[in-house]
């Protein structure tokens, strides 16, 4: 891990203006949150094909899956909460049943809004939005990864969700690290326990497999950035040599990264599992650290949980 | 031009008919809304737009939306009439398998742009074809049909606002106003008058006229062209059900296909008898 910090949603602005001037057919749409979701970039260098359409988000969709219709490549963004739940079946009916080449790019996601408190909290974005047919949800860890995811979903032809951060967070990927869509990989090795890990998480579980290895105790780190297609083969792999999951996300424990490998390995090799995540509950007015440990998402909390699936696996 | 809207007319007609005849078929779908909406759809399909049946993705097409997708049977027998699919393929409408959805699945059926049904969204994606296409300095232009019903959700209201703000003029709404929902009348339901005068103040230019009046419709598609800087919008005033008697201002016939008694009734009002 770099000491090298970046917002995902800095990342996104900055890799959406290069594309910008890489691919004439990539326009670009905003509901009036482009200095905060970092769209502003892109409108500055390509002002006609930037399009702020105010404080309506459903218009916004519908209007992303004509240009899309039209042959055009829309990255469409409001914060999460607003993207997903105050469009969801835009997004399901104009967007995903057509399989539009809309990329909707949500910043803002979870509890690391911070002080603008449970309202803008998004915490089951990804439940709602891996419930629809064909979407490609991604998470990204750092800014390495989100330059990577977005331009992989600027060449794929289909309907993405993005779910990107406020806050800076450290990078851990290297600039030989390779994005593949659908794809986990494997940033520790580890035989006694996976940490399962997506978006700003990854980071907190590789300081707890440190502190774990302190103990003795061996844990594998897997980063699944793709939550929608999983890769299966990775999270198989893991609970087959290791034994025991640990699924972490800065989402609620409910249809997430932790509903989706509970349910996969449920039906395939089941093993000890605990979910860290936000427990059914909406988010609070805090500082996005004094949140972390609030929802008990810090490595600690990880640790905690490891220990707990160990017990069970009978180690 | 007059044989040109009595060939219209005939053609409406033959569309009717066949709207008539699929419905009976598929014991399922929306009649009253298809009945009131043909005579819009065939003036666009038959005269106005410039498309190819051949070529469903010309790049210089004109497009249609559907908002008020219920009313599919109206596009599926204009898009089989003029070519897009075999007309036999209407008789499959909603049967599994068949690529004729219960409501436009741009996926699935030659000539439909985008998916629509759940009300309310059309009119957004028009607004993004229509940016698209001035963006590549296209001269297509777009067409959305709206339901008066439809007017009822916010989004129509996002839209028309977003349309004007962006000075969408390859861009023509019709609204097909036959005065009914499935739960009665609109005005009893959640009234939506006066229509034009609300997208006159978000900034449209409003049209009103007899929508089952084939020299109106033409002349307002005509009129529409000509105004730039903003869009319009044509209220089309309409009788649900139109052309079959007993349909005919029947909020019961929503959602109801013609039954083995009505169709040889309803094609004798038709003038088209077995």
């Amino acid at each position: 891990m770099s000491s090298n910090m970046i917002a995902t949603r800095d990342a996104y602005g900055e890799t959406l203006a290069e594309l910008g001037g890489e691919n004439g057919d990539i326009v670009a749409l905003d509901a009036d949150l482009s200095g905060s979701t970092k769209t502003s970039l892109f409108a500055k260098k390509y002002p006609e094909r930037f399009f702020n359409m105010g404080i309506a988000e459903a218009n916004m969709m519908g209007t992303a899956a004509g240009l899309a219709a039209a042959g055009k490549i829309p990255f469409l963004s409001t914060f999460a909460v607003f993207a997903v739940g105050r469009a969801w079946e835009q997004m399901r009916q104009s967007v995903a049943y057509p399989k539009a080449n809309v990329k909707i790019v949500a910043t803002h996601g979870g509890i690391t809004v911070g002080e603008d408190g449970g309202s803008h909290q998004s915490v089951e974005d990804i439940a709602i939005v891996r419930a629809i047919p064909n979407m490609t949800v991604i998470v990204p860890a750092d800014g390495v990864e989100t330059r990577a995811a977005i331009r992989a979903a600027a060449a794929h032809k289909g309907p993405f969700y993005i779910r990107l951060g406020r806050n800076k967070v450290p990078t851990i990927f290297g600039d030989d690290y390779r994005f593949e869509i659908g794809k986990g990989c494997e940033v520790a090795a580890g035989s006694d326990l996976t940490f399962v890990a997506t978006g700003l998480m990854t980071a907190q579980a590789l300081v707890a497999a440190g502190l774990l290895h302190k103990e003795g105790i061996s844990a594998r780190v897997v980063h699944i950035s793709t939550i929608k297609p999983l890769d299966q083969d990775i999270i198989l792999d893991a609970a087959m040599e290791t034994g025991a999951i640990v699924t972490a996300e800065e989402h609620s424990v409910i249809g997430g990264l932790g509903g989706a490998v509970a349910e996969f390995l449920g039906e395939s090799h089941p093993v000890p599992i605990k979910r860290v995540g936000i427990r059914d509950r909406f988010g609070t007015s805090g500082k996005a650290e004094e949140l972390m440990k609030y929802f008990g998402l810090l490595p600690e909390n990880l640790v905690e949980a490891a220990r707990e699936v160990l017990a069970r696996k009978g180690k | 031009m007059k044989e040109t809207i009595a060939n219209l007319e005939d053609k409406a007609r033959e569309l009717r008919v066949a709207i008539v005849r699929t419905l009976h078929k598929s014991q399922s779908g929306h009649t009253g809304g298809s009945l009131s909406a043909i005579d819009m759809v065939t003036a666009l399909y038959f005269h106005k737009m410039r498309h190819d049946p051949e070529n469903p993705d010309w790049p210089e097409r004109d497009r249609f939306v559907l908002s008020k997708g219920h009313a599919a049977p109206a596009l599926y027998v204009a898009l089989a009439h003029a070519g897009y699919f075999p007309r036999e393929d209407l008789m499959m409408l909603r049967r599994l398998g068949s690529h004729l959805q219960g409501h436009p699945d741009s996926k699935s059926t030659p000539g439909v742009e985008v998916c629509t049904g759940s009300l309310g969204q059309g009119l957004s994606m028009a607004n993004g074809m229509a940016l698209g296409l001035r963006l590549d300095n296209r001269p297509g232009r777009v067409y959305a049909l709206l339901g008066d019903g439809e007017l009822q959700e916010g989004q129509v209201w996002e839209a028309a606002m977003a349309a004007s703000h962006y000075k969408i003029d390859n861009l023509c709404a019709l609204v097909d106003a036959n005065s009914l929902q499935i739960d009665g009348e609109v005005a009893k339901v959640m009234a939506v008058a006066p229509i034009a005068a609300k997208f006159k103040a978000f900034g449209w230019h409003p049209l009103e006229i007899d929508g089952h009046d084939m020299s109106a419709i033409l002349a307002a598609l005509e009129h529409a062209e000509t105004i730039k800087g903003q869009p319009t919008v044509i209220v089309a005033n309409t009788v649900k059900g139109k052309g079959v008697s007993f349909f005919e201002n029947k909020a019961s016939y929503h959602g109801v296909p013609p039954s083995d008694d009505e169709l040889p009734r309803a094609l004798e009002c038709l003038g088209c008898l077995d």
